[in-house]
């Protein structure tokens, strides 16, 4: 069963890129196209969701990810609840689908979730009353829509087209969610090419059935290519020894301006953030004219308000 | 079925005649979409207007979203002059339940705080369901409920009404 779309094809729930069809990836794209100049006005709100409470429950710490959904809600009008559930309920011993039965009682509209399990969303979703809408903000190294969705939006703004873009994820492919998103969502829309570049112990594995190029030289991987996405390496997640050092890592895989030279000379430098400079990225780049890490930022408001209001606005 | 009614050209001509004397060179105008735009644009380059056209999508404040939903492309809103202070003539090409008129003074009162708001519409079909009126129209004609009307524009940029009966929704 599609949890996430309903049988007309509608966007109910948000959980993973993977499956979501062509169209409702350009919706949503449209839509936070439309919602970027409410940023720029006097009253920087819509009343598009006024009365509805949207819980932000973030199992996982998250700065940028909660605060970017948090404005995005209030510019909806919608009322904000955030809910740091590590140091709350679930420290108290309570189940995660105990929790979300409690705040489905306080009559909440939507769940914005990030947990450190994979497929804890989907888990919610299936759980939860049909009124209610779900939105994975990350979990495990599953999947991170939203992020992928602005990613997108980003690469649309500044390349204006997927069609015959060459795109490299580089970096902890393994662990990241982020990644996995990406790549669903540029195959989806018709990327020419996207190439991940990293170290084997980086890689997972049957990589390739994705539909992605695999590079282990980041010299090689990088030529020609139109967008280059760093990735931040994901000491939290790694068990064991994945690679040597962080310097290591930096002299053989890390963004430098030598490197960067080696791409089209328009390439576009992303990052999900948060950035560490000198573990993947050299600072000149990060803040170079080719870097967009900021723009990135700004189009995840405008993105979250979109996935936000499509899915409450579905009948229900 | 649907069938040619009124002419779209001739009201046009009346509407323009009719704001023609209530506008200055400090009237700002903005058109609702899609019609309504499409309006706004044809009056304000034949009325000379200095600031630039605005324009409206009042999909982010319209009433009935929690039945509609968002629509799938809802046009970014573009108003790129000071509105605190501004007499507006808003332009729309169908003035009916008047609840896109409020939800469009919602949104331009989000820019700021108008002097004076004012409306001006090809086409008053009755059936109000709010204490709204247009200052200018281009003509009256009532309709059914189940009547539907929808302006459409040629590829020359020449206006028709086209009406179709069907179902009321």
């Amino acid at each position: 069963m599609n949890l996430q779309l309903s049988r007309t094809g509608e966007m109910r729930h948000l959980l993973t890129i993977e499956g979501l069809p062509k169209q409702v990836i350009y919706d949503v794209l449209d839509a936070a196209e439309s919602f970027m100049p409410v940023t720029k006005r006097d009253v920087k709100k819509v009343p598009l969701l006024r009365g509805k409470t949207i819980f932000n429950l973030f199992f996982e710490s998250s700065t940028r990810t909660r605060t970017t959904f948090e404005i995005a809600a209030k510019r909806l009008s919608a009322d904000v609840i955030n809910i740091n559930v590590g140091t709350s309920a679930v420290a108290k011993g309570e189940s995660l689908l105990d929790t979300i039965a409690n705040l489905s009682a306080m009559n909440a509209d939507m769940f914005v979730v990030r947990h450190g399990q994979s497929g804890a969303p989907h888990l919610i979703a299936k759980y939860v009353p049909p009124h209610i809408n779900v939105i994975n903000a990350g979990d495990g190294s599953h999947a991170h829509p939203t992020q992928a969705l602005l990613d997108m939006y980003t690469i649309r703004y500044f390349k204006k087209k997927f069609e015959g873009l060459r795109v490299a994820i580089v970096g902890d492919i393994s662990h990241s969610r982020v990644a996995r998103s990406q790549i669903h969502a540029l195959t989806t829309l018709g990327a020419s090419e996207v190439r991940v570049i990293a170290p084997k112990t980086l890689l997972p594995a049957n990589v390739e059935n994705l539909g992605v190029s695999v590079y282990n030289d980041i010299a090689l991987g990088l030529q020609e290519v139109d967008v280059i996405i760093m990735l931040r390496l994901q000491r939290e997640r790694m068990s064991g020894v994945n690679l040597p050092s962080s310097q290591e890592f930096y002299s053989a895989y890390g963004l430098t301006q030598k490197r960067l030279s080696l791409a089209k000379s328009d390439a576009i430098v992303m990052h999900p953030g948060p950035i560490n400079r000198g573990v993947e990225i050299e600072s000149l780049v990060a803040d170079g004219r080719s870097s967009v890490i900021l723009p990135q930022v700004t189009f995840g408001i405008a993105i979250r308000m979109a996935v936000m209001s499509i899915l409450a606005g579905q009948a229900k | 079925m649907s069938k040619a009614f009124p002419k779209a050209e001739d009201l046009f001509l009346c509407l323009k005649d009719a704001v023609r004397e209530q506008v200055s060179d400090q009237t700002a105008m903005v058109g609702i979409h899609t019609g309504g735009a499409w309006v706004a644009k044809r009056l304000h380059k034949v009325l000379g207007l200095n600031l630039p056209l605005g324009e409206i999508d009042v999909s982010f404040y319209r009433d009935d979203f929690a039945q509609r939903g968002l629509k799938s492309r809802v046009q970014p809103s573009s108003i790129e002059f000071e509105v605190n202070d501004r007499e507006i003539l808003l332009i729309d090409d169908v003035l009916y339940s008047g609840r896109t008129i409020r939800a469009a003074m919602n949104e331009i009162f989000d820019h700021g705080r108008p002097k004076k708001v004012m409306l001006g519409v090809l086409l008053d079909r009755g059936g109000r369901q709010l204490p709204i009126d247009a200052n200018f129209v281009g003509g009256k004609v009532y309709l059914k409920e189940v009547e539907r009307i929808a302006l459409t524009k040629s590829d020359d940029e020449l206006f028709e009404f086209v009406i179709r009966s069907g179902v009321e929704t």
